[in-house]
């Protein structure tokens, strides 16, 4: 698992049924493109995030494929649209394999 | 000597002016900057008495380009903020031979608003400026028994954008009177002081040209409230003495080194020329 | 694979040559790449939107917003870097819109291209061209 990597997620406490709501996803990671040499020239590997996904009570919002040009400490904003209350998990997908989660309740009316 | 004309044919050459002239090349020289919709910052006033050449001084978040001052408007698209995280958990994390944490002595970080305003400070007991980053090593080694914190290590540099965070929207207030006198005015000297092959002082960028182009790239009045400094260059927070050893080392001089007395003179004289704007760490800058 | 013209002349010159110019081959990597996206349909006009900085103060972090409405997903790519590929957002059932926000890596002034597919599984394209500009001192 790479070093210090740190998810941060913004979801609105409540919201009403069917209402759409902006979510917010960042996490720390240095995001190596895989196109920057050293200082002895040789290319350092590529590692990234490849992958992000948010769903909603097990049914899918959005799902996202990062290459080496999304900056370092990715960023994600969306919108979804809820019908009752439930959690949210918003997952990362490491090159090195490491899995990073963060889940967020929301109560709806 | 001149103090405001720019001369040398390496300034002349590198320093594009003309094309923006002052505050005319800034996006909306009216704008506010607001963080999440409730600390309002300053970030432009009247300049300290004892500035002889400027009449208003800028936070460097007006130079910047609009969609580089919405990064700062809320903390969530703040990446800095992912910093100020970590130190918060180190905050309250049991450490070192005795087992103490910051919160032992500090409630919590927000008992500790308003000191970021306030440093670089003199210390009565030590006779010295002391840094903020000087007063966290203190704590660290005296009273947790800690190794010192490298200066411009990320576990200072996010201690120092947390007790920065705590204390946004408060107004910079640096004494330079008093027995911090000898320190600002060595800090003074240093600021137009030019140095390196290029023959460049700070005041060159900073209070001559601020508002013109440096190549692409506008110039600020170089001020320090918004340290620790969250770059899209480096994607990570920056202290303020690693933004000092850039500037000189860019001025092609040997550069004094983080923490030493030279940078600590001169982060209390640059904190001096900010009296009166918020504190504003961690802010976002290109 | 496909050897175009232009990557026959680069073989030709010898990789290391090619390994000093990874921009002249970009304009045919991004037009391969979303062909890859499209399946080699021609993309259409309208639909789609892309905001994103005139000018971007440091190219390492571009803001970058894509949207269009109906799109099943949308992929960004931009023409001169390295790798032409982005990202791309394939929307669920629970997307309020088809709409996405990130930050991205631009390796200099160039023009970003963004395919929406639609529900019709057809596709449609918008660009802009995003200036990079370089700072001042290195400082």
């Amino acid at each position: 698992m790479a070093e210090n990597v740190k998810p941060r997620v913004r979801v609105p406490r409540t919201a009403s049924a069917g209402e759409v709501i902006t979510l917010k996803a960042l996490i720390s990671h240095k995001m190596e493109s895989g196109q920057r040499k050293d200082g002895d020239g040789n290319t350092i590997p590529r590692s990234i995030i490849n992958r992000f996904t948010c769903d909603f009570n097990g049914e899918n919002i959005i799902d996202a494929t990062f290459g080496g040009a999304v900056s370092t400490n990715p960023f994600m904003e969306f919108e979804a649209k809820v019908p009752e209350s439930g959690t949210f998990l918003f997952t990362w997908y490491d090159d090195d394999g490491s899995v990073y989660e963060e889940s967020k309740e929301i109560a709806v009316s | 000597m001149i103090k405001r004309a720019l001369t040398g044919a390496v300034c002349v050459a590198t320093l594009v002016a003309g094309a923006f002239v002052g505050m005319n090349a800034v996006a909306d020289e009216h704008a506010n900057l607001i963080v999440n919709g409730e600390i309002e910052m300053v970030v432009r006033t009247e300049a300290p008495e004892h500035m002889e050449n400027v009449d208003t001084i800028y936070s460097g978040w007006v130079y910047r380009a609009t969609e580089t001052q919405a990064l700062q408007m809320d903390d969530f698209d703040n990446p800095g903020m992912l910093w100020v995280d970590q130190a918060a958990e180190y905050f309250e994390t049991a450490q070192g031979p005795e087992g103490r944490s910051c919160q032992d002595c500090h409630e919590s970080p927000e008992a500790l608003a308003g000191v970021r305003a306030v440093y670089p400070k003199w210390d009565e007991e030590r006779g010295v400026v002391q840094t903020l980053e000087n007063q966290i090593n203190e704590c660290a080694t005296e009273r947790m028994g800690l190794e010192p914190l490298k200066y411009t290590g990320s576990e200072m540099v996010n201690m120092s954008a947390l007790l920065a965070s705590v204390s946004r929207g408060m107004p910079i207030n640096v004494a330079i009177d008093g027995p911090a006198r000898e320190t600002w005015e060595l800090g003074k000297e240093l600021y137009y002081q030019r140095t390196g092959q290029l023959e460049l002082s700070c005041a060159n960028c900073h209070e001559d040209n601020y508002g013109n182009r440096i190549r692409s790239d506008m110039l600020s009045q170089g001020q320090i409230n918004g340290f620790p400094v969250y770059r899209l260059k480096n994607a990570k927070l920056n202290a303020v003495h690693s933004r000092f050893k850039g500037c000189v080392r860019d001025t092609r001089a040997q550069t004094y080194a983080p923490g030493s007395a030279e940078f600590v003179a001169l982060e209390l004289y640059l904190a001096s020329r900010g009296n009166g704007l918020s504190v504003e760490g961690p802010s976002v800058r290109n | 694979m496909k050897i175009t013209r232009r990557e026959t002349l680069m073989l030709a010159m010898g990789a290391a040559a090619a390994a000093m110019i990874p921009s002249a081959a970009s304009g045919a990597a991004i037009d391969d790449a979303i062909a890859l996206f499209t399946g080699g349909a021609t993309p259409g006009e309208g639909g789609v939107t892309l905001v994103a900085p005139e000018i971007a103060e440091n190219g390492n972090t571009v803001p970058i917003e894509v949207s269009a409405p109906g799109a099943v997903a949308i992929a960004v790519f931009a023409q001169k870097n390295p790798l032409p590929d982005v990202a791309s957002f394939k929307f669920g059932p629970l997307a309020g819109a088809q709409r996405a926000a990130t930050r991205i890596r631009l390796s200099g002034t160039q023009d970003i291209v963004v395919v929406a597919q639609m529900a019709d599984g057809s596709f449609v394209q918008t660009s802009q061209e995003v200036k990079v500009t370089i700072g001042g001192c290195g400082g």
